[in-house]
């Protein structure tokens, strides 16, 4: 009997585990933290000068097949990210090890039917009735996950208390991955964004305020970004973020129109995966009085790569302050650490004048 | 009458012909860009992202270039040719990262054959922005596709006589704009064709064909000029004696296709990624054990 396992990104292993364990009967192995030795795998096993997510998951991939894995699901985005499963299917037969690869969107599609059938053979019995129904409870888990997230950004530099939102957020993941139903999530939603803003802070009005954009994947996982949000919540500054998968689920398709119009004297077009959006939260963060904008995307990223002039322009003409990360495999961590210190800093001593 | 400023790059190497044809017969002054040399490609590095692909650099080497001596650049865009085949996320951001760089006005088309923005509907466009009118620019349309139709399949017959040459035969698999670049692959060929080696390109074939026979090596792939390219190889792989792979530093496409299609061939290859730094001498090296290999394999 095959057990399934997918590639993590930060936690929403929660959600998909809890989403295959209630669809399919089979044993689900959850994909192990990733580590130096994860991405070591990954890299070693990798195409040279292939972007960074590509390693990472191949690496998280070759654990859980170690830990028992039979059945990966990947999946896929508006970039070279959607042909990724073909390949890491063949470099890991090449491996040796005796896999199949599921590849939830490809040629820039998801169709239902194709998964719908590849469901059917992984598990005879999985009814589509089941399906929709936890895919409700899931799509709505994450849906709480990237509010609650949101809110902790805001707020976590100025707890009192340190560790207090991480010490919540981590029993309110753990009560959400055992939810029986919808009624039962939807209850302790309520409990923990209570509990949430009963959090002490002291956050004053005139805060500094940072924006995250970038790409994706190493916006979303945070060992893939050397923990950059966790390193920036030492500092009292508030953290506006807006890629979260509930973001590229269901409200992507809707905004990107929004969002051309409003940076239309910058660009007339989509730049692929999510350059135009990045490009219009520069603007965004500009007007709405942010601090300074971090951007950060794997190397090789090719359509972050294509925007990241122009959100420098734009940056410019508004006189905000952009810092500019491209992690690989071999970023130096304290290298990253100085360069966010020394940001602030910086930030610190403009708003002070 | 102001130039239109074409950059000899990247679209060029696929529309440059038809654009050509088309102001032509329309009576439209333009100015192409030099072969690519230091100059340009100096302006490349300097006005590009660092981490941009070379080709990409290139491309915005002889934008400006051109930027001062004409009225206007002509930039298009090319999205897809239908959900399979899409092409590289430069492709979709070229127009708008040259317009972001400097002030002269641009010609721009789209090509998104999923929302039904043809060639056609493109051309007309630009027509229409230089003052002409529909009856001529319908006509030159025709004119210049007609041409092209002539010259492509002229280019693939040449192409497939090689495949019966006696000689010992490479398929270069590359992008045009790396492969017919003076600072990229023209070295190359000059030096294979030295060698005495029958060079066979993998863009000159009947694209409807290496399209779908692209599926032979890989079934998932959706980038269009990709596919054509490893279509060549099916196609071609019973009558050549060994691959050149040839990418620009770091193709997005190229980093995964190359790679899953170098697992699954057993012909003889070598895989060059140039980076605008390296050296022919280092190139001429590896090329010259490939072709020794490859000889010596005939002999015994």
């Amino acid at each position: 009997m095959t057990k399934i396992s997918f590639p993590l990104m930060g936690d929403y292993h929660i959600p998909a585990n809890y989403l295959l364990k209630n669809v399919l009967k089979k044993e689900i192995i959850s994909p192990p933290p990733i580590t130096a030795k994860t991405i070591e795998i990954g890299s070693k096993y990798s195409p040279e000068f292939v972007c960074t997510p590509f390693k990472y998951t191949l690496g998280t991939m070759i654990e859980s097949i170690e830990k028992g894995a039979g059945t990966l699901i990947q999946m896929g985005g508006g970039c070279r990210y959607g042909y990724y499963a073909e390949l890491q299917e063949k470099i890991l037969k090449d491996l040796g090890y005796d896999i199949k690869l599921i590849n939830l969107v490809t040629k820039g599609k998801t169709e239902i039917k194709r998964i719908y059938k590849l469901l059917k053979q992984i598990d005879p019995k999985f009814s589509k009735l089941k399906a929709l129904y936890y895919g409700f409870i899931t799509i709505k888990m994450v849906k709480y996950m990237d509010t609650i997230d949101e809110y902790i950004r805001e707020n976590i530099g100025f707890e009192i208390e340190k560790g207090s939102f991480e010490y919540l957020k981590e029993k309110c993941l753990s009560d959400f991955s055992k939810v029986k139903n919808y009624k039962e999530l939807k209850k302790l939603y309520k409990k923990y964004t209570k509990q949430l803003t009963e959090i002490k802070i002291r956050k004053p009005d005139d805060c500094l305020k940072i924006g995250i954009i970038g790409e994706l994947y190493t916006i979303m996982e945070p060992f893939s970004n050397y923990f950059l949000e966790k390193e920036l919540a030492k500092n009292k500054l508030e953290i506006k973020r807006f890629t979260n998968v509930n973001y590229l689920l269901f409200e992507k398709g809707k905004s990107i129109k929004h969002y051309l119009k409003y940076v239309k004297e910058y660009i007339k077009y989509q730049m692929g995966a999510d350059a135009a959006d990045n490009i219009a939260r520069t603007k965004y963060l500009c007007e709405e009085g942010y601090d300074g904008i971090i951007h950060i995307k794997s190397a090789f990223c090719t359509p972050e790569i294509g925007a990241m002039p122009i959100i420098n322009k734009i940056a410019n003409e508004y006189e905000v302050p952009v810092l500019f990360f491209s992690f690989d495999a071999n970023t130096s961590e304290t290298g990253v650490k100085t360069r966010l210190e020394a940001f602030y800093d910086m930030l610190e001593m403009r708003k002070r004048k | 009458m102001d130039k239109v400023g074409i950059p000899r790059s990247i679209f060029y190497y696929y529309y440059g012909d038809i654009w050509k044809n088309f102001f032509d017969y329309l009576k439209v002054p333009y100015l192409i860009s030099p072969n690519t040399n230091k100059e340009i490609m100096d302006l490349g590095l300097k006005h590009g992202g660092d981490e941009m692909c070379l080709a990409l650099k290139t491309y915005i080497g002889h934008a400006v270039y051109l930027k001062d001596k004409c009225g206007y650049l002509l930039i298009p865009r090319i999205d897809n040719f239908g959900l399979e085949n899409q092409t590289c996320t430069n492709f979709l951001s070229t127009y708008d990262i040259i317009n972001n760089l400097f002030d002269t006005k641009i010609l721009n088309y789209n090509i998104n054959l999923n929302n039904n923005e043809t060639l056609k509907k493109g051309l007309t466009k630009i027509g229409i922005e230089l003052g002409k009118t529909k009856h001529d620019i319908n006509k030159a349309y025709k004119y210049a596709i007609n041409k092209h139709k002539e010259k492509k399949a002229r280019e693939i017959t040449i192409n497939k006589n090689k495949l019966n040459s006696k000689k010992t035969k490479i398929l270069l698999v590359s992008h045009p704009y790396n492969t017919y670049d003076d600072l990229i692959g023209k070295d190359i060929i000059k030096y294979l064709e030295k060698e005495n080696i029958e060079v066979i390109f993998s863009d000159k074939f009947d694209e409807k064909i290496t399209n779908k026979l692209s599926e032979k090596l890989s079934k998932e792939l959706y980038f269009k000029y990709s596919k054509d390219n490893i279509g060549s190889i099916v196609y071609a792989k019973d009558k050549i004696d060994g691959i050149i792979f040839l990418s620009a530093f770091p193709c997005g496409p190229d980093s995964l296709v190359n790679e899953l299609v170098m697992r699954k061939i057993d012909i003889p290859y070598i895989n060059l990624v140039l980076d605008g730094s390296s050296t022919f001498t280092g190139i001429e090296t590896r090329l010259e054990s490939f072709i020794d290999m490859l000889k010596g394999g005939l002999n015994d």
